[in-house]
C-alpha cells in the first residue's frame, strides 16, 4: 500500500476485524488503496501528517475514514472530534463502524457530525455485505468534495 | 338548646339563680302561707272577742225583749268596717234584731246555726250563744268580710314580688361574679388545650391554679402532653432513621444497576467481537477452502456457523432482554386498531413467499393506554409466534380481537398452529425457556419473557390457552380509555 494515496483509512484496533473489512472490500473491488491504523493515535498522526507519517504532509486525505470506538490510547470519539474539528479534515467522510449499539454512542457520534453508524454484525454474510455497501456508496455512489 | 351544651359559665349561673329561686319561693310561700293562717287566728280571736262583749251587752235586751236596744248594741258594730251583717236570735231561735237595718231579712238564716266560728265561703261568721248565768236568752250572730286580710296579703305580695326581684338580682350578680372563681380556670384549660391542638405546639404547658378535680385534669393533661412530645421526637427520630436507611439503599440500588449497565455495555461490545471473528473466519474457511475438505468437514463448518450465528442471536435477545428492565413505559392513548393492521401488513408482505394461504380476522379494537413502541413489540411477537407456529398448516388462520374486563381491555391473537402442552405452561414465559426443538421451529425462547414484561410494565396480565394441534390464544390486558 503506498502511503502517499490512500482512499479508504480503516481505524481499528482489532487486527482480526481489520482484516474482514479489507478482505471485504477488496473482493467486492470497491477501491485499491486502504490503510490500516492500529490505534486513534496512529490514526491522528497519520490523518495531520504529524510523527512518523510526517511525510504525508503533501499527500492527499483520505476520501473515507472507517472508524472504530473502542481503541486504546486515544479512542474513536476523540479521534472523530479531532477530525471534525479541524476545517481541513472536517469534510472527509467519517462513517464509524464498531460493535457497540448503545444509544448513548449513536447519539455522541452524531452530535460529533459523524457521517454514519455501522454496527458490525456478528454473522460474516451480514458483515462483508454491510462493508460492501458501505464502501460502494461513499466511494462510487456518493459525490465527494475531494477534487481528483 | 340542650342544658348540657351551655357554656359552664351559663350553666352555673343557671343553677345558682335556679337554686336562689327555689329558696326564696319556698321561704315566701311559706311565709305567706304562716301570715294566713295566724291572721285567720287573730281575725278569729278578734271575732269571738267582740261577739262575747256583744253577746254580754244584749242580755238586758233580750231579758226585757228590747229590740231598739239590741238594735242600738248591734248599730255599735259600725265602729268595725268589717262586719257585714250582724243579728241576734231570740231563745226560739227567731230573729230578734239585725244589723245593718237596711238589708232584707233573707239575708240571715232562719234559724241559728251551730255555735262557733268558722269560715264559710269567704267570710268569717260565728254564732255567740248569748247567757245570763246558766240560762240562754239567745244567739248573736256575726258575718265578718276577709278584706283586711286580703289587703294585708296584697301588701305582702308586693313586698314579695319587689324581694324576689332584687334577691334575683343580686344572684345574678353575685352568681355572675363569683362564678368566675370555678369557671376561669375550667375555661383557661379548655383554652390551652384548644390553643394546643390548633398550633400542634406541644411544648405549651398549662398551668395548675388550685388542688381540687381540676388541678389533677391539670396535672393529667400536662403530662400527656409530655408523652405526645416524646412520642413525636421518636416519631421524627424513627423518620430520619428510616429515611437515611431509604438513601443508603437507593445508593446501592443506583450503584448496582450502575453496574449492570456497564455490564451489558460490556456483553453488547466484548463479547461480540470475537463471535465475529469466529464466524467470519469459519465463513472465510468455507468460501476458500472448501474444496480442501471432505463431506465431514464441511458439516463441521456448517455446524460452527450455524451456532456461532446463534450466539450473536441469543447475546441480542438478552441484550434486549435487560435493556427492556431498565426502560421506563412512556404511556399515551393508542389506537389499537391501526396498530395491530401496521403490525400485520407488514407481516404478511414479508412473509409473502409462504404467504399461499393466510386468513386474517381482525376485529375493531378500542384504544388502551401504554408505550406505543413496547406495545407494537407485543404485537410482533404475538403475531410472529402465531405465524410461526401455523407455518406447517395448509392454510393459516389468525384471528385478532378484544374484549372489556372490568376498567381493562383484553386484547388476544389465536392461530390455529401446532399449539402447546397446558402441561408446561409455566415454562411458557420463561426466559430462553422453549416448548418445541429448534429442528421444529426455530427461536431463542426470549420473545414470550420480553413480551411478559412488557405486559407486566403495564401492570396488565398476560396468559394463554392452547390444546395440542389445535391452535393456540394468547391474552394480555391493559388500561383502558374510558
Amino acid at each position: 500500500m503506498e502511503n502517499a494515496e490512500v482512499e479508504i483509512l480503516v481505524v481499528d484496533d482489532s487486527m482480526d476485524d481489520a482484516n474482514l473489512t479489507i478482505r471485504s472490500l477488496k473482493k467486492n473491488n470497491v477501491v485499491n488503496h486502504l490503510f490500516h491504523v492500529k490505534d486513534g493515535a496512529e490514526a491522528l498522526d497519520f490523518i495531520f501528517a504529524k510523527g512518523i507519517y510526517s511525510s504525508r504532509a503533501n499527500a492527499t486525505k483520505p476520501k473515507l475514514i472507517l472508524l472504530d470506538l473502542k481503541m486504546p490510547k486515544i479512542n474513536g470519539i476523540e479521534v472523530l472530534e479531532k477530525i471534525k474539528a479541524n476545517a481541513e479534515t472536517r469534510t472527509i467522510p467519517v462513517v464509524i463502524l464498531t460493535s457497540s449499539q448503545e444509544d448513548p454512542d449513536i447519539q455522541k457520534c452524531y452530535k460529533l457530525g459523524a457521517n454514519s453508524y455501522i454496527t458490525k454484525p456478528v454473522d460474516f454474510e451480514g458483515f462483508s455485505k454491510a462493508i460492501k455497501e458501505v464502501g460502494f456508496y461513499w466511494m462510487v455512489l456518493n459525490r465527494s468534495n475531494i477534487s481528483v | 338548646m340542650l342544658f348540657k351544651d351551655l357554656p359552664i359559665q351559663k350553666k352555673l349561673m343557671g343553677v345558682i339563680i335556679l337554686i336562689s329561686g327555689i329558696v326564696l319561693l319556698v321561704t315566701c310561700t311559706s311565709f305567706f302561707a304562716y301570715e294566713v293562717f295566724t291572721f285567720r287566728q287573730t281575725t278569729t280571736r278578734q271575732l269571738s272577742t267582740l261577739g262575747e262583749i256583744i253577746a254580754a251587752n244584749s242580755t238586758a235586751a233580750l231579758a226585757f225583749d228590747d229590740q231598739d236596744n239590741a238594735n242600738e248594741i248591734l248599730a255599735a258594730l259600725k265602729a268595725e268596717q268589717h262586719i257585714t251583717a250582724a243579728s241576734i236570735y231570740d231563745q226560739q231561735g227567731k230573729l230578734f234584731s239585725q244589723y245593718p237595718a237596711t238589708i232584707s231579712a233573707g239575708e240571715f238564716s232562719s234559724t241559728p246555726g251551730k255555735d262557733g266560728y268558722r269560715f264559710e265561703n269567704s267570710y268569717l261568721i260565728g254564732f255567740q250563744p248569748v247567757m245570763q248565768g246558766d240560762k240562754r236568752l239567745g244567739t248573736l250572730y256575726l258575718k265578718s268580710d276577709m278584706n283586711a286580710m286580703y289587703e294585708r296579703l296584697q301588701l305582702y305580695s308586693c313586698i314579695t314580688i319587689l324581694v324576689i326581684i332584687v334577691s334575683f338580682l343580686l344572684a345574678y350578680t353575685l352568681s355572675r361574679i363569683f362564678q368566675k372563681r370555678i369557671s376561669q380556670p375550667i375555661l383557661a384549660l379548655a383554652e390551652t388545650a384548644q390553643a394546643i391542638s390548633e398550633r400542634q405546639d406541644y411544648s405549651v404547658r398549662a398551668t395548675k391554679v388550685s388542688n381540687d378535680e381540676l388541678g389533677s385534669l391539670t396535672d393529667a393533661f400536662n403530662q400527656m402532653l409530655v408523652q405526645i412530645q416524646k412520642q413525636n421526637l421518636e416519631i421524627v427520630s424513627f423518620n430520619q432513621q428510616l429515611e437515611q436507611k431509604v438513601m443508603e439503599r437507593t445508593n446501592e440500588l443506583e450503584v448496582s444497576n450502575k453496574e449492570l449497565e456497564s455490564f451489558t455495555y460490556s456483553v453488547s461490545h466484548d463479547l461480540r467481537a470475537p463471535l465475529r471473528a469466529v464466524h467470519s473466519y469459519s465463513k472465510i474457511l468455507e468460501e476458500d477452502y472448501i474444496e480442501k475438505l471432505d463431506d465431514e468437514g464441511k458439516q463441521t463448518i456448517k455446524v460452527i456457523l450455524r451456532n456461532s450465528k446463534k450466539m450473536g442471536e441469543l447475546i441480542d435477545d438478552l441484550l434486549a432482554f435487560s435493556r427492556l428492565g431498565r426502560k421506563e413505559v412512556n404511556s399515551k392513548d393508542i389506537h389499537m386498531d391501526s396498530l395491530v393492521r401496521g403490525v400485520t401488513n407488514e407481516f404478511l408482505s414479508s412473509t409473502s413467499e409462504n404467504n399461499n394461504n393466510v386468513e386474517m380476522k381482525i376485529q375493531t379494537m378500542p384504544a388502551a393506554s401504554g408505550d406505543q413502541a413496547l406495545i407494537k413489540q407485543v404485537w410482533v411477537n404475538l403475531v410472529s409466534n402465531a405465524f410461526k407456529y401455523s407455518s406447517k398448516r395448509e392454510k393459516t388462520v389468525i384471528e385478532i380481537g378484544s374484549y372489556p374486563k372490568g376498567d381493562q381491555n383484553v386484547y388476544y391473537v389465536k392461530d390455529n398452529g401446532v399449539g402447546f402442552d397446558m402441561q408446561y405452561y409455566d415454562k411458557l414465559f420463561g426466559v430462553f425457556q422453549r416448548l418445541h426443538s429448534q429442528e421444529d421451529f426455530e427461536g431463542t425462547g426470549v420473545g414470550l419473557a420480553i413480551t411478559q414484561r412488557i405486559v407486566q410494565k403495564h401492570h396488565g396480565e398476560i396468559w394463554a390457552e392452547s390444546k395440542l394441534n389445535a391452535g393456540a390464544t394468547f391474552y394480555f390486558s391493559l388500561q383502558a380509555i374510558r
